[in-house]
């Protein structure tokens, strides 16, 4: 029961929901960036939604299947081809023993989850699958895909449905220019009022810089700090901070210049001021922005965020609902 | 000292307990996340102590973050009457201060440096008016440092000097961050000492290499086991200086696994510590010995 790697494409990693538990010593949650995206590309194939998967980052891999299995493609729009027929995304297909699997050119987003019934079997690494390529934990050898391995596959506790589909009114697309929902705090007080306003009405770019462990944003205004005395242990520039602990999703903004928010395989702590953090319901839109997209920092509040977030559970709900 | 409660999203508690560095914060951070683990809050899913701050994640979904913030105030009141006392061990680290693998690193990245004419070491020593990088190793060395926070990548020690403030290292950290950084490189920046657990991305000076495995996540190394981090929060650290023999021979057991870490189990009182840090460290080292 094995896929094998004929090509890597650029940065493909197995990944699962990730590790908790281990962030206090410096080991990231990890697991799929687009989690909505990872769960319904398992519901497809009739997996557990925490089974592993492969996220592709803009270029998919070409896999070789030595068994029969149902596949389905989610995510960023990465049309699957099958022997070099093109087949849909948010659609379990078969796949049959000898066939390969290639990918065509990224329509749009940036990562794209191969889901296969079963899901794929590397080992686990303290609880998770998912890749951590700084620590070199989990994946394969703690490290992504590479022309070559040999990935096992699971054997799926259900029987997989062929040809379902998800609509794309229920995929969840990041609109152009896209907005992130942020909840303003932490050491935002460092900047002065209107730096802050002016952060907040954009508009910023991502930068080429952009990957598991956070995307850097480019093109707003430097902010503007209120003078102090660095306080002991901080260091001296008015964007130290006593080295504290990273939320996921937080905005740090090194010098003042380019913000960077930290994502699934976030460095879990630093000495950077961080003025907001964006709220949990976004943080999977981030994991579909390709460099240079525009984007927007909203502000909300904590209840606009809890509401974001039921909403988005709810959706998730809606979609369990229709393919059960 | 009066923590500063913030959230950090919908799913982060963050509580600053200082601004600035001083045990007494991270005392402080220590005891009140020990209690909010103690207190089984539900809902709460990771702890974080930081050097002076700490951070909780709780899925709001089962309880409502103003809910947890009144209740780990309320923890925070006791906390606040708890005795300073750590139940810890003290760990000599060996350092073969530097040694070439840094040196070449280093070299690669004067352009980021304060200043190129000088080696990271070099540049420590003469900010921190010491007359020779001898003397400067030194003070680096003859203390205890307390590991105040585990983080930034996997299983990376920050470490506090633990002197007075008159005679804490201060250095600052590179202007531009490295791209590359040997594993095991034994760095410093702002008030805190740091082991590079992996090799990587940093902006921390480098002073040395330890030839002791602190991070395997292959777990073959015999006391990283159990667990393949090796050091937590309250650790207390000893560095000693070693030569290029001495860590050529570390590095033989290590790869024959035979290298043992000297460990010695102790109890740290702040209270003791704050009215006579020499003697208190005096006893500590004595442990080593």
């Amino acid at each position: 029961m094995t896929i094998k790697v004929l090509d890597s494409g650029f940065a493909s990693t197995i990944q699962d929901l990730g590790r908790p538990g281990y962030y206090h010593l410096g080991i990231p949650i990890g697991g799929a960036m687009d989690r909505y995206s990872m769960r319904i590309g398992n519901m497809l194939v009739g997996n557990d939604e925490s089974a592993a998967v492969v996220e592709t980052v803009f270029t998919g891999p070409v896999l070789e299947f030595r068994q029969n299995s149902v596949v389905a493609v989610t995510g960023g729009e990465l049309p699957p081809k099958l022997d070099g027929r093109v087949m849909p995304t948010w659609t379990s297909f078969e796949v049959r023993e000898g066939q390969i699997l290639s990918f065509d050119y990224l329509k749009h987003g940036a990562r794209s989850y191969i889901a296969i019934h079963g899901g794929f079997s590397t080992p686990v690494s303290l609880g998770s699958r998912s890749t951590y390529a700084i620590g070199a934990l989990g994946g394969i050898d703690g490290r992504g895909l590479k022309e070559g391995d040999v990935l096992p596959i699971g054997s799926g506790a259900k029987p997989a449905k062929v040809g379902k589909t998800i609509s794309v009114s229920m995929q969840r697309i990041p609109k152009t220019p896209v907005e992130l929902r942020v909840l303003p705090g932490l050491y935002l007080h460092r900047i002065t009022k209107d730096s802050a306003e002016e952060f907040f009405s954009g508009p910023w770019r991502v930068a080429p810089e952009a990957d598991r462990m956070g995307y850097r944003f480019q093109g707003g205004n430097p902010l503007s700090f209120i003078d102090r005395k660095p306080p002991f242990g901080a260091g001296s520039d008015p964007s130290n901070i006593t080295d504290a602990c990273y939320p996921y999703g937080s905005i740090q903004v090194p010098g003042g210049t380019e913000p960077i928010v930290l994502h699934r395989d976030a460095v879990s702590g630093g000495g950077y001021f961080m003025l907001g953090t964006v709220i949990s319901a976004d943080m999977d839109l981030i994991g579909q922005l390709q460099p240079h997209a525009e984007t927007n920092f909203v502000k909300i509040d904590m209840e606009g965020a809890l509401f974001a977030r039921k909403s988005r559970s709810r959706m998730l709900d809606m979609v369990r609902e229709y393919l059960n | 000292m009066t923590p500063r409660y913030t959230f950090g999203g919908d799913e982060h508690l963050f509580v600053e307990v200082d601004e600035e560095m001083s045990l007494e914060a991270f005392f402080k951070s220590l005891s009140i996340t020990n209690a909010v683990r103690e207190a089984q809050i539900k809902g709460v899913t990771e702890i974080c102590p930081a050097n002076a701050s700490f951070q909780i994640k709780f899925d709001p979904d089962s309880i409502h973050p103003n809910d947890l913030m009144e209740e780990v105030k309320r923890l925070e009141g006791h906390a606040d009457k708890s005795e300073s006392t750590l139940k810890t061990r003290i760990i000599e680290i060996p350092v073969y201060y530097q040694d070439p693998w840094t040196h070449e690193t280093l070299m690669k990245f004067r352009d980021r440096h304060q200043d190129p004419t000088m080696t990271d070491i070099q540049y420590a020593a003469a900010s921190n008016g010491f007359g020779t990088v001898d003397e400067f190793i030194d003070a680096h060395s003859r203390s205890p440092w307390f590991v105040s926070m585990v983080g930034f990548v996997a299983g990376l020690p920050f470490l506090y000097q633990m002197v007075d403030r008159a005679r804490q290292i201060q250095v600052p950290k590179y202007l531009r961050p490295r791209t590359d950084t040997p594993k095991q490189t034994v760095g410093y920046g702002g008030c805190f000492s740091c082991i590079y657990s992996v090799r990587g991305a940093g902006g921390y000076q480098m002073f040395g290499i330890t030839p002791m495995p602190i991070y395997d996540p292959d777990q073959k190394v015999s006391y990283l086991r159990d667990f393949m981090v090796f050091f937590k929060p309250g650790d207390i650290v000893k560095w000693k200086s070693i030569t290029r023999e001495e860590y050529d021979q570390s590095i033989e057991s290590v790869d024959a696994d035979t290298f043992e870490p000297r460990i010695h189990d102790v109890l740290f009182s702040l209270v003791e510590f704050n009215s006579n840090m020499d003697s208190t460290n005096e006893k500590l080292l004595a442990y080593l010995s």
